[in-house]
């Protein structure tokens, strides 16, 4: 694609700190390059607001990668922006031509609150993980990681739900901004394999339970998460993770 | 884990729901079954039945569904199934609703990524509880004689007398309006269903694919059948396809 330059309005939310009050503040950015980044587009519009004297715009980021999980803006009504399985510093400027206005707010949702601006707090997704997204291993010589059989599939459907980067779009897109894509590719990640086998019942119960603690919704399966995902996590893990919460439920005493 | 702590989780609740849907749906299949015998009467050639029994095999039907004891009985776990259902609805409607927080999108994700009727199940179960206490007011207070009905005569089948339940139907299909109402339910009911049927097989825990494309095209074939039989009935008999 032949590159090109364009002009557009953002208008993005503008929040001090997690007690005041936000409100959106429209600026013109001019000259941006369609083989930009969406994050590199903010980074000029920053440093002309630090020359200016002003206040940058607070965004959380890090890998720039697709990789990490830190970008996280809800660009145009969707999280991490218009394309498919994408995260929002994988998202590049020619998806936008001259003249676009493009509204950004940071992720909504109780359990994430707005630390500042474009940033909210995400530590709930991490003590999800602390209630029982792990395994329990002893001390000792690494035992050889071939010598447990497992079958292809199996280590496939685990290693799909493992690709959850924890980023919080499927809370920000699920209108009861529930947490069960994540935590569930979290339970089958674990669940599917025979190291996480022992734990299966306490983990499935304790994360639930802390996600519930949390302040997340209830999920009512409208595939909004699924669909917004940037790792393409299936919704299918969810109807696991409810399984397995089922029978786990029934004989914990 | 306590047996409240099972079923007040968020999953736990979910579970309800599915349950108590997969009963709804159940019981659906017996009340279209039955209902689906005014149809006896259709004028139509070559059609099967006599059409001119006045209802007669429905309402035998109505009045063996009326008056067996184990029916009466199992009807107790049919409003127990209905009252946790649309209990447990609402509840999860306004706390799902409240997570959000104080600030809302200013632009709304819409229906990128799921259906409108998958978003709106709080508003189609509410217009459903709304049609189901006209639909208790126009056939089950009358029928179960809490409510007196001038319409409701009695009628004699081999020496038993029954309600005339399908005259009833006939007197209350008369206004349009009425027909109008149920029309819009069954609509309601078929949206409603479209997503609640899969949705509760996926709560209730089937991940395999294989099995949920085969729960997708029974849920799609059931939300559609089901509710045009039963939008039918008041068509039928306010259009006179049924004789009387």
């Amino acid at each position: 694609m032949q590159h090109y330059t364009m002009n557009l309005t953002l208008k993005v939310w503008r929040q001090k700190n997690s007690k005041s009050k936000g409100h959106f503040e429209s600026y013109q950015v001019k000259n941006i390059s369609s083989e930009m980044s969406f994050l590199e587009m903010i980074d000029v519009l920053n440093e002309e607001l630090i020359a200016e004297g002003k206040d940058p715009i607070a965004f959380d980021h890090d890998c720039r990668e697709g990789i990490c999980g830190m970008c996280s803006m809800y660009i145009n009504g969707r999280p991490h922006g218009p394309w498919e399985q994408n995260t929002t510093c994988q998202l590049h400027m020619r998806a936008y031509k001259d003249g676009d206005t493009i509204v950004i707010e940071p992720w909504r949702a109780n359990a994430f609150p707005v630390i500042k601006d474009l940033m909210v707090d995400r530590s709930a997704f991490d003590r999800i993980i602390q209630a029982g997204g792990y395994i329990s291993v002893n001390t000792g010589n690494a035992v050889d990681a071939n010598a447990i059989p497992i079958e292809k599939q199996k280590a496939d459907d685990a290693f799909m739900a493992a690709a959850c980067i924890g980023c919080g779009a499927c809370v920000a897109a699920c209108k009861n901004s529930s947490a069960m894509l994540f935590t569930s590719a979290k339970v089958s990640q674990l669940s599917l394999l025979p190291q996480g086998d022992p734990e299966r019942k306490t983990r499935v119960l304790n994360m639930v339970a802390q996600m519930d603690k949390e302040g997340f919704g209830a999920c009512t399966n409208t595939g909004a998460c699924e669909a917004v995902c940037p790792k393409g996590i299936s919704l299918s893990n969810i109807a696991r993770m409810n399984a397995e919460y089922f029978s786990a439920s029934l004989v914990a005493q | 884990m306590t047996w409240k702590q099972v079923f007040t989780s968020s999953i736990g609740k979910k579970i309800v729901m599915a349950l108590t849907g997969i009963f709804l749906i159940l019981f659906l299949i017996v009340h279209v079954g039955i209902n689906a015998m005014v149809f006896a009467d259709l004028n139509l050639p070559l059609w099967p039945f006599d059409s001119n029994e006045n209802g007669a095999i429905f309402n035998k039907a109505a009045h063996y569904m009326g008056s067996t004891v184990l029916i009466r009985i199992l009807e107790i776990g049919l409003f127990a199934g209905f009252f946790l259902h649309i209990i447990q609805g609402l509840v999860l409607e306004f706390d799902n609703r409240k997570k959000r927080g104080s600030e809302n999108y200013a632009v709304s994700i819409g229906n990128k990524g799921s259906k409108w009727y998958s978003r709106s199940m709080g508003l189609l179960g509410t217009l459903l509880l709304i049609f189901l206490i006209i639909h208790w007011y126009h056939f089950w207070l009358p029928g179960r004689e809490i409510m007196h009905h001038e319409a409701l005569t009695p009628v004699t089948y081999d020496g038993i007398e029954m309600h005339n339940m399908y005259a009833l139907m006939e007197y209350t299909f008369k206004s349009p309006l009425v027909v109008l109402i149920y029309v819009l339910a069954c609509v309601s009911l078929a949206y409603h269903l479209l997503h609640g049927f899969q949705s509760a097989f996926r709560t209730i825990g089937v991940s395999n694919n294989k099995w949920m494309g085969l729960v997708n095209s029974i849920g799609i074939g059931y939300s559609v059948i089901v509710p045009l039989l039963f939008a039918l009935m008041p068509i039928a008999m306010h259009f006179g396809w049924v004789s009387s």
